[in-house]
């Protein structure tokens, strides 16, 4: 009897290993979160993960969910690793997600040819594939509210504009310093394309993973070229270390401009008082003091429902994940819209993100007038190629240092068509869009 | 002709036109040599006491420095929080030997290689634990660690040394040297080498092996706190710092896996190979050349000396 009651539960066992995983309830719009709070990129992936996840709580705690219906919002741990990355989309992908946030350039690349396949959209808030802009490419794929293609020229238009204007940029050394994976290498053609065009040289710095926080050799390299500027597109430990082996060796700091993942507090604060002057791009709002932040704080750091460090509370990338979790709901919301459906899937979430416009009156609706650009996607521009402005280390925290400042988006968007028409040529077999547009381009 | 002429003259070129560039690269590499000797070291000592390549020595980079640094956030004054991270590697130590080695004596190498991966990951899992993912900043001033630099106009220009580096390099100097006294000279030392030549054999004289290990991942432990102190301060507290650890591999290639001079010497011509080949030729390839030249070195000294270059020359009857 008792061998019978073994091998029956064991029989149970082996079932239920084997039984698809339950579908999120019906009652609610499953959310899924490709996070990293391990290895050695947790430092630049804690806060993000916190700033998403504790606005879609708010969200939940607020307001009962969106359109009346709860968020479940599960994390999967990626580690920053590509393949980690793939192995939680097959984990996420039998469960009705309404989008992927793969916050890896490296996975979006790889989940780019299946979200078509999947009806699962990509949501890549400006990171991932430049190219996928390009909406009548690429239908299941968006990186609002701006390409690295965008924040590149974006530093250019800064460089020009301290040195006097485009015209002065002839003769001039910009370096590019850049984490040597997919996402580092991403600016590299329109920076090439604009040194053509204005004059200047590019110089490369790629630094290898293994050596970012060993990054002797390379700043000794910048030592000998002396570039006139510098853009880092660095993550994680990569950052930091940039940060202080430009101090080092007396690098002017306020010449050297990071990407908006090169802007996290942790990246300067090592370099302290020396570090005063460096920039970074930025596409929202920097600390507490916004609506949206305080009922955050109410709903969710007060509770105790966050885990993110109180005195941390509206540090950058922190904040980056409350803007990256908002342009979540807000196609969600959209999708319920489009759609008229409240539990929406990923197809609905598709339409919406196309037919996404959150204008001035909305942002201040939701509390956010002043910490995020409007923002309005097209069935054809998945990006929004927005404003950007940048932020300045004053030795202790950031400052804003300009005002919003657009993209040179008619130097931008050609070679963003060309690189996806590239795209489509080498992906042979690369589907046309067949999905109807849900608002007029 | 031009490649040979880029690979082979042009360099030697720059190293004579711009002097002071070329004692610039060589004191980075001897500054990061010498750190790469001391990680080194920690893999020697327990590779000599267990025969086991200690996989977990990076992330004992990290856990040594995370406790230094997370003790003294929570208010404990930094030579009290320094005091208490070396008690924390003793504790490290003490229950890797009881709960990892002790049982497994006796069993094939490979075992042993294993447990240490398993340790690896539980001591991933205790950092984050306790001390959370998020990067910290080094407490170098605290600490009394020097900063600054000391610039000179030498060899036609000029030269900078960071004040930290030096004493990196000073500190990681001193602590080679006085454990490869303390290994070659004092009876425990001897007592290591008896053990690494035969568990049995040490046993049967009446060594401890139980103790000898202890010792052994003890002193590992407090080459790892002084390591993720060195390169903390250099760049930042996280566990980002276990895969510079990693570097140590090819400086044991190299110097062998059993020899302390020879992770000295490896570390140093890993360094130093590192750095110049990047700075004088990594740009013939893009750059970033780095992380696998140092393989390339050491693979370059294998042709001639598989042992590696202070390794024990292993003859076996078959």
């Amino acid at each position: 009897m008792k061998r019978h009651l073994i091998m029956a539960g064991a029989a149970l066992l082996v079932a239920a290993s084997f039984a698809p995983a339950p579908a999120a309830a019906q009652d609610s719009i499953y959310v899924p979160l490709m996070t990293y709070r391990t290895g050695p990129y947790a430092g630049s992936g804690i806060p993000i993960a916190d700033g998403m996840r504790d606005y879609l709580t708010m969200l939940n705690e607020r307001d009962g969910g969106i359109g009346g219906v709860k968020l479940t919002v599960e994390e999967c741990e990626t580690g920053y690793d590509t393949k980690k990355g793939v192995e939680c989309y097959e984990q996420i992908k039998g469960k009705n997600p309404v989008m992927n946030n793969p916050y890896s350039t490296g996975v979006t690349l790889q989940l780019i040819p299946r979200a078509a396949v999947d009806k699962i959209p990509i949501l890549s808030m400006a990171y991932g594939l430049s190219a996928a802009a390009v909406g009548d490419t690429f239908p299941w794929v968006f990186n609002p509210p701006v390409t690295y293609w965008d924040g590149a020229s974006v530093f250019v238009e800064h460089v020009a504009q301290k040195e006097g204007g485009l015209d002065k940029l002839k003769g001039k050394k910009i370096g590019l310093v850049y984490l040597d994976v997919p996402y580092g290498k991403e600016p590299i053609p329109l920076l090439e394309a604009l040194s053509k065009r204005y004059g200047f040289e590019l110089k490369l710095y790629p630094v290898a993973a293994q050596e970012m926080q060993n990054q002797g050799s390379q700043w000794l390299n910048i030592r000998r070229d002396r570039p006139d500027w510098i853009y880092l597109q660095g993550w994680g430990a990569m950052n930091p270390t940039a940060v202080k082996e430009a101090t080092k060796i007396g690098f002017k700091m306020d010449h050297m401009v990071g990407v908006w993942w090169a802007g996290s507090d942790d990246d300067a604060r090592g370099g302290g008082m020396e570090a005063k002057g460096y920039k970074s791009l930025n596409f929202h709002g920097y600390g507490p003091n916004f609506p949206v932040l305080q009922d955050i704080k109410k709903y969710v750091v007060d509770t105790g429902k966050s885990q993110f460090p109180k005195e941390k509370f509206g540090e950058n990338l922190y904040n980056r994940g409350v803007y990256n979790a908002m342009l979540i709901a807000e196609a969600i919301r959209a999708a319920q819209k489009v759609t008229g459906k409240k539990v929406v899937n990923g197809e609905d979430t598709r339409k919406g993100l196309e037919a996404l416009n959150i204008t001035e009156a909305r942002l201040k609706e939701m509390g956010m007038e002043g910490f995020a650009a409007p923002l309005n996607l097209a069935c054809s521009d998945h990006s929004g190629h927005n404003k950007v402005y940048i932020l300045e280390w004053n030795g202790t925290k950031w400052q804003k240092s300009t005002d919003w400042t657009s993209p040179m988006k008619d130097v931008v968007r050609p070679l963003l068509e060309a690189a996806a028409k590239d795209y489509v040529e080498k992906n042979a077999g690369w589907p046309k869009r067949s999905e109807a547009c849900a608002k007029a381009s | 002709m031009d490649v040979l002429y880029k690979v082979l003259v042009d360099p030697f070129l720059q190293m004579g036109g711009a002097p002071d560039l070329f004692v610039q690269t060589l004191w980075e590499g001897f500054v990061v040599g010498t750190l790469y000797a001391l990680i080194a070291l920690g893999f020697v000592l327990i590779f000599k006491a267990s025969g086991v390549f200690n996989f977990a020595q990076g992330i004992m980079v990290v856990f040594a420095a995370l406790t230094l640094v997370g003790l003294y956030e929570k208010g404990v004054p930094a030579y009290a929080a320094l005091l208490l991270a070396i008690g924390a590697m003793f504790l490290i130590a003490l229950g890797t030997e009881r709960l990892v080695l002790r049982p497994l004596v006796n069993q094939p190498d490979i075992i042993l290689f294993m447990a240490t991966f398993g340790l690896t990951y539980v001591l991933i899992g205790l950092g984050e634990l306790i001390f959370g993912g998020s990067p910290k900043v080094m407490i170098a001033d605290q600490l009394l660690l020097p900063k600054g630099d000391i610039t000179f106009q030498a060899f036609g220009g000029i030269v900078q040394l960071q004040k930290i580096d030096i004493a990196a390099a000073v500190i990681a100097s001193l602590m080679i040297a006085a454990l490869a006294v303390f290994f070659q000279k004092t009876r425990i030392g001897r007592a290591l080498r008896a053990v690494a030549d035969s568990h049995k054999a040490a046993l049967s004289v009446g060594i401890s092996l139980n103790q000898i290990w202890v010792i052994v991942w003890f002193t590992a432990g407090v080459v790892a706190l002084v390591t993720g102190i060195m390169w903390g301060a250099r760049s930042e507290v996280s566990f980002a710092l276990q895969i510079i650890a990693l570097k140590a591999l090819p400086v044991l290639i190299l110097g062998g896996f059993t020899s302390i001079p020879g992770a000295i010497v490896g570390g140093l011509i890993i360094g130093l190979g590192e750095k110049l080949g990047e700075f004088y030729w990594g740009g013939l390839v893009g750059g970033g050349i780095e992380s696998w030249l140092a393989y390339m070195i050491a693979l370059i000294f294998l042709l001639f000396r598989p042992q590696g270059l202070f390794g024990e020359r292993i003859i076996e009857r078959i």
